[in-house]
């Protein structure tokens, strides 16, 4: 009854492509964005903003950029933490180059310059696909963190290298550095992932992203069609990478504030690729569901025994955590395959009668 | 029934086209002629040929010999791009559909080449992209209509059975507005009922549209009243070329089919 359709007629095509067909889900957007611009920055805590939210925001960002690679045109690649590596040097050698550039701009050329490298480093799917290209995707990840770690000229020769965001204002307020509020920092991040997310599901509805769909899951009969697999694959490395080095960039600037190269590990390629699959491949919302999973359960699993009352030697709680984490991955992959965005799918479905069974 | 049916000048011509993959000759010095508006069935036994020439066509083989002249314009092989800009569509023997897209979304994939608009405008989904996208949606509604396909707009196409997993992949290759269309069995496996829509589907593409048609098929009774010309390819060679009624009396092709007896 909650999700039902009837009465809902759509009298014109462009109803019907609309991004929420659905009333319902119109509400359910309406008031995500409520919350999100409204009650979160009202009411979080500092901890909550910079511990819990911001990295969410950033992560899901990036697994959207890696779900339109690998979910949307089947092409995996493990060099997210690379391609985020080249989005947050960019951003800080443009700001302490360019002091007076605007931070928004900062963001969207750390975003091309990614999206280049990403190109790069997409050639070789042309050649190759599946496990072989996600081997070939790892050269990425190992060469453009060598890179940053060995050419001090990207971290402006600074002894520790480390690079740190220099505070920089917009619309009056800082918005990076290290006296920047969470809230300024939460609230920039959450335009640049809003509007990113928006573009990401156009681009997904629209001819480029049925290219990509089209090579993904048939690659013969896409040529056929007229598709060029050069096209369709080269464009869907550079907006994901653009996507990844925007993420990078809003990494180092509002988040971290000051990282090493060693931030960009493979561990961090490896945990963008398991909120995609996680949340769901080929699902712009299942990017953010992911993303929540992987940032969120271990920290509630960290507040969990404190809040029931028991109180666990430290070492034996971060043990606890990680199995426990462990098994609820294992758990949600076995129960939906296609990820937690397909789950919510089933839910709706079967909100559409209930209570009723038919 | 010639009279009525308006054949026009040669669309598609092959010449000579021979195709060998290391030491097995898959096509021999292959000559055909493909005519505007008319349908034009490929038959053989199992492993003559048929598919191979297809795919020459399609420029998914690149033959060693032989030239390719279609509309006008001689090459020595096709490209799948250029044959698809060229407007050469087809359907593949088993079905190759995008299986995780919905039945709207596969259609609409098939107009991809005439959807030009620049990701910037489609990013945003604003003016250009969106009328060009509404547009191209008003053109498949008309194919999905022609195909009675209207209940199944937003299946995902995995799921459907293979009878119309067949016909959506027909609507795909008719979203292209082909000038040639090319069928590889387009009724392999289907029961009787099934066959008729196929064939009153083909019959209704080559009127409405006037489409010309090339079409794979082992049905010799669907093959006899369907098609204008029928070629017939044994073994990589060409042993018959005409209308049904000759090709079906012609002693090479009995023998083909049925085997000579040796005495």
């Amino acid at each position: 009854m909650l999700y039902r359709e009837s009465g809902q007629y759509k009298t014109s095509y462009t109803d019907d492509q609309a991004i929420f067909p659905l009333k319902q889900d119109r509400w359910l957007m309406a008031i995500a964005l409520v919350i999100a611009f409204v009650v979160i920055p009202l009411t979080s805590s500092e901890y909550m903003l910079e511990a819990v939210i911001i990295p969410f925001l950033i992560f899901a960002l990036a697994a959207i950029g890696l779900n339109l690679l690998a979910g949307y045109c089947g092409q995996i690649s493990l060099g997210t933490g690379g391609f985020m590596a080249v989005g947050g040097y960019t951003a800080y050698k443009l700001t302490t180059s360019l002091p007076d550039m605007n931070m928004i701009i900062v963001f969207l050329l750390s975003g091309v310059a990614a999206a280049f490298v990403g190109i790069m480093f997409g050639i070789p799917s042309l050649r190759i696909k599946g496990f072989y290209l996600a081997v070939a995707t790892l050269a990425a990840q190992f060469f453009l963190q060598w890179l940053f770690n060995k050419v001090e000229w990207f971290y402006n020769y600074n002894p520790s290298g480390t690079i740190t965001a220099p505070p920089r204002e917009m619309f009056g307020f800082v918005v990076t550095g290290p006296h920047a509020t969470a809230e300024a920092r939460y609230m920039i991040t959450l335009v640049v992932v809003a509007v990113l997310a928006l573009v990401a599901k156009n681009l997904t509805r629209g001819h480029i992203g049925r290219s990509w769909m089209a090579i993904r899951d048939m690659d013969i009969a896409a040529e056929i069609i007229g598709i060029r697999p050069l096209h369709a694959k080269l464009s869907a490395f550079a907006i994901s990478s653009f996507y990844c080095g925007v993420a990078g960039s809003l990494f180092v600037f509002t988040w971290l504030g000051s990282v090493e190269t060693e931030a960009f590990n493979i561990n961090l390629s490896f945990q963008v690729l398991f909120m995609v699959i996680i949340g769901g491949l080929g699902s712009i919302l299942g990017s953010f569901i992911g993303a929540a999973f992987i940032t969120a359960v271990p920290i509630l699993l960290t507040n969990a025994p404190q809040f029931f009352g028991f109180n666990l030697p430290i070492d034996l709680q971060k043990h606890f955590e990680v199995m426990i984490f462990g098994v609820l991955i294992i758990f949600f992959v076995i129960v939906e395959p296609h990820g937690l965005a397909r789950l919510w799918q089933i839910t709706k479905e079967k909100l559409r009668l209930w209570p009723f069974p038919y | 029934m010639n009279e009525t049916r308006n054949i026009g000048d040669t669309l598609l011509k092959v010449d000579n086209i021979s195709l060998s993959f290391g030491g097995v000759k898959a096509i021999t010095g292959v000559s055909l002629e493909i005519r505007e508006r008319e349908i034009c069935a490929i038959i053989g036994p199992n492993g003559a040929g048929k598919t191979s020439m297809l795919n020459v066509i399609n420029g998914f083989y690149h033959p060693q010999e032989g030239t390719i002249t279609f509309g006008g314009e001689v090459r020595k092989q096709m490209r799948p791009h250029l044959a698809a800009a060229g407007g050469i569509a087809r359907t593949f023997q088993n079905v190759a559909l995008f299986t995780g897209m919905s039945t709207l979304d596969n259609i609409m994939t098939g107009r991809n080449l005439k959807m030009k608009k620049n990701f910037l405008w489609q990013a945003l989904n604003i003016g250009p992209a969106r009328k060009e996208e509404l547009e191209h949606r008003e053109f498949v509604e008309h194919i999905i209509d022609f195909l009675e396909i209207e209940a199944i707009r937003k299946t995902p196409v995995g799921r459907l059975p293979y009878g119309l997993q067949k016909r959506v992949e027909l609507g795909r290759a008719l979203a292209a507005e082909p000038k040639l269309l090319l069928l590889d069995e387009p009724m392999a496996g289907m029961n009787v009922e099934e066959k008729e829509d196929m064939c009153r589907f083909i019959l209704d593409t080559n009127d409405e549209f006037g489409t010309t048609i090339g079409l794979i098929e082992h049905d010799m009774g669907v093959v006899m009243d369907l098609s204008d010309h029928v070629v017939v390819l044994d073994h990589g060679e060409k042993i018959a070329d005409g209308v049904p009624d000759v090709v079906r009396a012609d002693q090479n092709v009995i023998d083909a089919y049925l085997g000579v007896a040796h005495d």
